[in-house]
Order: C-alpha cells, then structure tokens, then sequence
C-alpha cells in the first residue's frame, strides 16, 4: 500500500511541444510549397481498351469503334474537341505524327459537326477515323478528365500510355518511341 | 473637393473591370448532351439514391465540388452516367467501383478501405483501447488509494 510514485519528466520533454509544433509547421509549409499534383490520371494503363463503338462526328468519316484499334499495329487516340484552346497547340504535332506513318484516331467530346468542321479546316486534320462522343460516355470509360489526352493502344487493343494535356513539339520523340515499344 | 474625380475614376474603373469580368469567354464548351445531366429520374426513391451517389463523387475538373455541385460539362456528363445506370437497376456501389476503377481513389469522396489506408481506420481503434488501458490504471490507483 504504498502511495503511488510520482517519476520526473526527463529534462527533454518540455522541448517536445515546441519540437512537434515545429515539426508540423515544416510539414506545411513543405505543402505550400510543393503542392501535390492533382492531375487524374487513367488507372487503365496496361489494360485492355473498354469496348465501344462512337458514331461518325463528320458525314464523310467513318466513325470510331475498339474494334476499329485492336488491328494488330499500334494506334493514337487522340481525345479532343473544337473548343480547347490546347487542342489547337498539339495540332501541329498530330500533324507530324501523322506525317510520320503513325494511325491517328480521334474521339471529339462534346462537339458539333460544324464548329468540328471549322476546327480542323483551320488546324488541319491528322484523324483517320473520328468518333462523336457527344455525352461524354466514352471519354468517362477511359478514365479521360479533360482535353485533349492521347492514348497509346497497341495492336491486340491493351491501353500502354496516357498523355495528359497537350503533345508539345519536345513530347514527339517520346511519344514515337512509346509507339515503338507499344509495337513489340 | 479635389478627391471627387478619383472617386469617380475609380468607380468607373471598376465598373469597366466588372463589365469586363462578365464578358463570357470566346472558346465555349458545348454543354453534354447526356439525357440525365440536368434532368431527375422520374422515380423518386431511384432519383434519391442517385442524388446520394452523386454527392459523394469528385468532378474531375472543378476538384473541390462533387458532380452534384458542378455545372461542368464532364460532370454533367458523370451526373448522366450515375442515374442511367441507377435507373438500370445498379447498384450505386457498383457505379462507384466502376468509377475508381478508372480514375482511382481520388474520384470518390467516400473513403475506401484499401491495403493503403487501413491504419486511417485502425487508429482510432487503437487509441481507444490505449485510453483504457490508461484509465484503468488510474481507476485501480484511485482504489488502492
């Protein structure tokens, strides 16, 4: 029956507030700092393309199905629409991926075929096939959230690379060799 | 009575800025012409469990509102996909599962438990127990007291 012993704090812990405060003001600021990327980004990299079949956006082009991409060679699909401003920058670059051989398909969300037609009379027309994605269904069963994105899908339909935003000029090697490796 | 015209300079300026402000962009989006983006579904109890979902997703654009919130076309376009399949019978679980299969945890707002966040929902548990642990030393020490 012994009354209960009372132990003396060690001489360090009357720091400890001062140390944890410290410690989360770091951790703020850090985040002030660098504030964390909040790009969505598709988890269906390296899996197969969902199925889907677009109607044609434009009266003489074959519209846009999966079937019309898993044709044994690699594809880009370009995800775009007449009112994005950086869809007009990465024209020029479809173009030159286009010049280069490489089969461009697109799918424009949202779009009429008149403002549709406007756009690619001014920035010119990379697009093989082009899929009316006029609800948004097919841009939502990519895990797309915004224009433009391009995937790269190889042959047997398998979704192996997602570009976010824009292609600018200094993405269009990285892109062939992601062509490249999606061939093998 | 030199102040006035700064005054008046002012006001005009700001109502220049605001006249500006509310000129509308050039580039407009065209809205979805997804069926169920701004209208219910006509029955009651489905439209609620939609409505439910909905509040609980991210719009992927505008990222602090959930789809239920935004007026942006995509998460009109998201609004739609929800209460067709609702309507369709499915279950909203499953629309978010579908959803997250997609664009990840970030889409919804709900929290799933995931090999990553278990010890969000573990803590708590575990301080509980630590709390008791710690009273009833105290309660035995006031006893033996």
């Amino acid at each position: 029956m012994s009354p209960p012993v009372r132990t003396k704090a060690p001489a360090w812990a009357i720091w400890l507030p001062l140390g944890l405060f410290l410690a989360f003001a770091a951790l703020v600021t850090i985040g002030l700092l660098r504030p964390a990327d909040r790009t969505v980004a598709s988890t269906l990299i390296g899996k197969p393309m969902p199925a889907f079949a677009l109607p044609p956006a434009l009266p003489d082009r074959p519209g846009l199905g999966s079937a019309d991409i898993a044709t044994g060679k690699p594809h880009l699909v370009n995800i775009f629409a007449s009112w994005c401003i950086p869809c007009r920058v990465e024209a020029p670059q479809l173009r030159a991926l286009a010049g280069a051989g490489v089969p461009i398909v697109g799918i424009s969300v949202r779009d009429s075929t008149e403002a549709l037609t406007g756009f690619l009379k001014e920035n010119g027309d990379p697009y093989q096939r082009i899929g009316a994605d006029d609800d948004g269904k097919v841009q939502l069963a990519l895990g797309s959230s915004g224009v433009p994105e391009t995937y790269v899908i190889d042959g047997r339909g398998v979704i192996r690379y997602q570009h976010i935003g824009e292609i600018r000029p200094e993405h269009v090697a990285m892109i062939l060799a992601k062509l490249q490796e999606a061939s093998q | 009575m030199t102040r006035r015209p700064a005054a008046l300079s002012l006001t005009a300026l700001s109502l220049a800025m605001a006249l500006w402000l509310t000129v509308p962009a050039a580039a407009q989006e065209e809205q979805t012409t997804a069926p169920f983006a701004y209208r219910q579904l006509d029955d009651p109890a489905k439209e609620q469990q939609a409505q439910a979902l909905m509040e609980t997703l991210r719009c992927l654009q505008c990222q602090g509102q959930s789809i239920a919130d935004s007026d942006a076309p995509i998460a009109g376009s998201m609004r739609s996909l929800v209460r067709e399949r609702i309507a369709a019978g499915e279950q909203p679980e499953a629309i978010r599962g579908w959803l997250i299969e997609r664009y990840g945890d970030y889409v919804s707002y709900a929290p799933q438990l995931t090999s990553l966040t278990w010890p969000l929902f573990a803590l708590p548990v575990v301080l509980i127990g630590l709390a008791a642990l710690l009273l009833r030393k105290r309660f035995r020490r006031g006893e033996a007291r």
